[in-house]
C-alpha cells in the first residue's frame, strides 16, 4: 500500500508542477505579459516600469523558475487593480463557492443516487426509460441555459425563490441544483452501471437462492460493493462541479471564486486569474488522489495490480 | 467445464436472440432532428427573413409574432436592439456549428496523431506523451479554455483553436489503447514484415481498426463543444457581437429575462435539440460498436 501511494503521490506531484507550467505558457501567449498586467490606458512609461518591476525583461527560462520561486513561497502577486495580494482577494471568496459546491454535490447524490439504483433494479421498465430521459436532458441543457430556466420559473413566474446574490441560505437552492444538475446525470449513469454489474455476480445468484428477495439483495450486499467506483467519481466531480462554478455564479450573480474569475478577466487583473486557475486544478489534482488512495485502500486488487 | 460446442454449431444464446430493427424509430427522429438543424444551418442566406445585424430601435423587444409598421413579420420576436431573432438563431447556428465541427476537427486529427505515435513507438515517445495527457487532463478544460481565451482574446479562428488544445487529450487516451491492441495483431506484423512504412501501417490498417471508438469520443465532443461554445460565449469570451451565436444570443436574453423570455428560450431550444440529439446518437453508435456496453 505504501509502494502505491507513494508512486501516486509522485504523480500528483508531476502534475501539479504540470498545471503551473501549462498556466505559465498560456499567460505568454498573448507575447507580452506586461501589457496584460498593467491596468487600461496607462502611459509607456508606466509599462516599461512594470515590464522592469515583474521582471518581465529577462531571459523566459529565468522567469519559470522565479515564478516557481515565488509560488513556493505562497506569493501570487499583488492584483493591479486593487493593489492588495491576489491570493487575499480570492480566499475571501473561496467559502462561497465551497458552500455552492457542496450544496451542487448535496443535489447530485441525493438525487442521482437513488435514480440511478432504481434504473439498475427496475431495469427495462418504464421507471428505467423515463429516469434515462431525464438523465440524458440533464446532460443536455448547458448549466447557464438550466440557470437561466429555474430563474424564470422559480424566481420570476412563482416567485419561490431568490435569484440572485448571497443572503440567506435560500438563495443557494436555486444556484446549487443548476450547477448540480449535470453531476446529477454522471452519478445516476454510473450507480445504474456499477450496481448492473454486481447484480450480475455469483454472490447475488447465491443470495436470491437462499431467499432473500430482489431489494433485500441490493440493500445487503449490492450497494457496499457497488458504492467504490461511485466514491471515485464523487471525488472527481468535486473538481467538475467548482469549474463549472465559473458559468454557474455568473447566471446567478453569487460573489464566489467563478464569478470573481470572469469579473478579473473583464478588469484585466489576471494574476487573481491565474489564483483561480491553479488553487481549482491544484483541487482537482489532490481529489483525484484521494480518490485512488481511497479506493486502494477499499480494494485490495488496485494496489497489487500495480 | 463442458465439452466445446462442434465447430458450425449455432450456440442457443444467438437463437433466442431477438430480433431488433436495424435502427431504432428514435434513432430515425434524432437523425432526422441534426439533419434539419444543420441544413437550416446552410440555408440560413437564404431563408432567414431579415439581415441578422440589422437594427430596428423601434421594434425593441418585440414578443413573437409581432409585425413591424413596414409589414415586416418578425417570427420569433425582436432582441433588445430591435433585430430580428429568427434570423439571428439561423445564422448563429451557423457560427455554433461551425465552431464545435472546425474544434473537434482539429483536435481529433492532433490527439489521434499523438495516441498512435504513443502505442507504436513505446519508450520514451510514449511516457512523454502519455504523462503530458495525463496533466492536461488534470486541469478543468472550462477553466483552461477560460484562461487561454482570455489572454488570446476572443474570436472565430482562436476560439476554435482554444477549443481543440483543451480536448485533444481525450483522444489521445482513446486512440492510444486502441493502438495498443491492435499493434500485435498478425495482420499488422504481416504489413510490416512486408516492408510497408510505418506512416502506411498506421494510417492504412491501423486507423480504419480504430475508428469505431474514435467516432464515438468525436461524437459526444461535439455536442460538448456545442455547449462549451456556447458557454464561453455566454460568459462574453467567445463570438463577439454583433456576430450572432447562440450562446451570444443567450448573453444578450440574460439581462432581458423578465422583459422578454423568448430571447433566452428559443436559441436555448435549439441549442437543447441538437446537443440532445448528438448525445442520443452517441449513446447508441457507442452501444452498437462496444458489444460490451450492449449487455448493460
Amino acid at each position: 500500500m505504501l509502494r502505491y501511494a507513494a508512486g501516486r503521490l509522485v504523480q500528483a506531484a508531476i502534475a501539479v508542477l504540470g498545471v503551473l507550467t501549462i498556466v505559465f505558457i498560456v499567460m505568454r501567449f498573448s507575447g507580452d505579459p506586461t501589457l496584460l498586467l498593467v491596468p487600461e490606458g496607462s502611459t509607456q512609461e508606466a509599462v516599461d516600469a512594470l515590464r522592469k518591476q515583474l521582471g518581465f525583461d529577462r531571459p523566459v527560462v529565468i522567469q519559470y523558475l522565479d515564478y516557481l520561486q515565488s509560488l513556493g513561497r505562497f506569493d501570487f502577486g499583488i492584483s493591479v487593480v486593487q493593489r492588495i495580494p491576489a491570493i487575499d482577494i480570492v480566499a475571501s471568496r473561496v467559502p462561497y463557492t465551497v458552500m455552492l459546491a457542496l450544496g451542487a454535490l448535496a443535489v447530485a447524490l441525493f438525487v442521482g443516487l437513488p435514480a440511478g439504483i432504481a434504473m439498475a433494479v427496475w431495469r427495462g421498465g418504464w421507471l428505467e426509460r423515463c429516469l434515462s430521459a431525464l438523465a440524458l436532458t440533464g446532460q443536455s441543457l448547458p448549466t447557464f441555459l438550466s440557470g437561466m430556466l429555474l430563474i424564470i420559473v422559480f424566481g420570476v413566474v412563482l416567485g419561490w425563490l431568490p435569484t440572485s446574490g448571497a443572503g440567506d441560505i435560500r438563495a443557494l437552492i436555486l444556484p446549487s441544483i443548476a450547477l448540480g444538475a449535470l453531476s446529477m446525470s454522471t452519478f445516476a449513469r454510473m450507480a445504474r452501471i456499477a450496481i448492473i454489474d454486481e447484480l450480475g455476480k455469483d454472490y447475488v445468484r447465491a443470495a436470491r437462492a437462499r431467499g432473500l428477495s430482489k431489494a433485500g439483495a441490493v440493500e445487503r450486499h449490492v450497494l457496499r460493493n457497488a458504492a467504490i467506483p461511485v466514491v471515485t467519481v464523487a471525488a472527481l466531480e468535486i473538481g467538475n462541479l467548482l469549474a463549472g462554478a465559473v458559468i454557474v455564479e455568473t447566471v446567478f450573480a453569487w460573489p464566489g471564486i467563478g464569478q470573481l474569475a470572469i469579473q478579473s478577466i473583464q478588469s484585466r487583473d489576471f494574476l487573481v486569474v491565474q489564483v483561480i486557475v491553479l488553487l481549482i486544478s491544484i483541487v482537482y489534482v489532490l481529489t483525484s488522489l484521494l480518490a485512488d488512495l481511497v479506493y486502494a485502500l477499499l480494494d485490495p486488487r488496485i494496489r497489487l495490480a500495480s | 467445464m463442458s465439452a466445446l460446442p462442434a465447430p458450425g454449431a449455432a450456440t442457443p444464446r444467438r437463437k433466442t436472440r431477438r430480433v431488433q430493427p436495424a435502427v431504432p424509430l428514435a434513432i430515425i427522429i434524432v437523425a432526422a432532428i441534426l439533419v434539419l438543424i444543420v441544413g437550416l444551418a446552410l440555408l440560413a442566406p437564404w431563408i432567414a427573413p431579415a439581415d441578422p445585424t440589422r437594427q430596428t430601435l423601434l421594434m425593441r423587444l418585440k414578443p413573437p409574432g409581432s409585425v413591424s409598421s413596414a409589414g415586416q413579420l418578425y417570427l420569433l420576436g425582436t432582441d433588445d436592439l430591435g433585430r430580428d431573432l429568427l434570423s439571428r438563431i439561423l445564422y448563429g447556428s451557423q457560427i455554433s456549428i461551425a465552431v464545435a465541427f472546425l474544434s473537434v476537427v482539429v483536435s481529433t486529427v492532433v490527439g489521434v496523431s499523438l495516441g498512435m505515435a504513443a502505442a507504436w513507438f513505446r519508450g520514451w515517445v510514449e511516457t512523454l506523451i502519455m504523462r503530458f495527457v495525463d496533466i492536461m487532463l488534470s486541469i478543468p478544460a472550462v477553466l483552461l479554455a477560460v484562461l487561454t481565451v482570455a489572454v488570446l482574446g476572443p474570436g472565430f479562428l482562436k476560439l476554435i483553436l482554444v477549443l481543440a488544445l483543451t480536448r485533444w487529450p481525450r483522444y489521445t487516451r482513446v486512440a492510444y489503447a486502441q493502438t495498443l491492441q491492435v499493434a500485435n495483431l498478425p495482420y499488422i506484423k504481416a504489413a510490416e514484415l512486408a516492408g510497408a512504412r510505418t506512416l502506411r501501417i498506421l494510417f492504412r490498417h491501423v486507423l480504419p481498426n480504430i475508428a469505431g471508438p474514435l467516432l464515438v469520443v468525436a461524437t459526444a465532443e461535439f455536442g460538448l463543444m456545442i455547449l462549451f461554445e456556447a458557454g464561453l460565449s455566454f460568459l462574453g469570451l467567445g463570438i463577439q457581437p454583433p456576430a450572432p451565436s447562440w450562446g451570444s444570443i443567450m448573453s444578450v436574453g440574460r439581462q432581458y429575462v423578465e422583459r422578454a423570455w423568448w430571447i433566452v428560450a428559443f436559441p436555448g431550444a435549439c441549442l437543447f435539440l441538437l446537443v440532445f440529439s448528438v448525445n442520443v446518437l452517441g449513446d447508441w453508435l457507442r452501444d452498437k460498436l462496444d458489444p460490451r456496453s450492449r449487455s448493460r
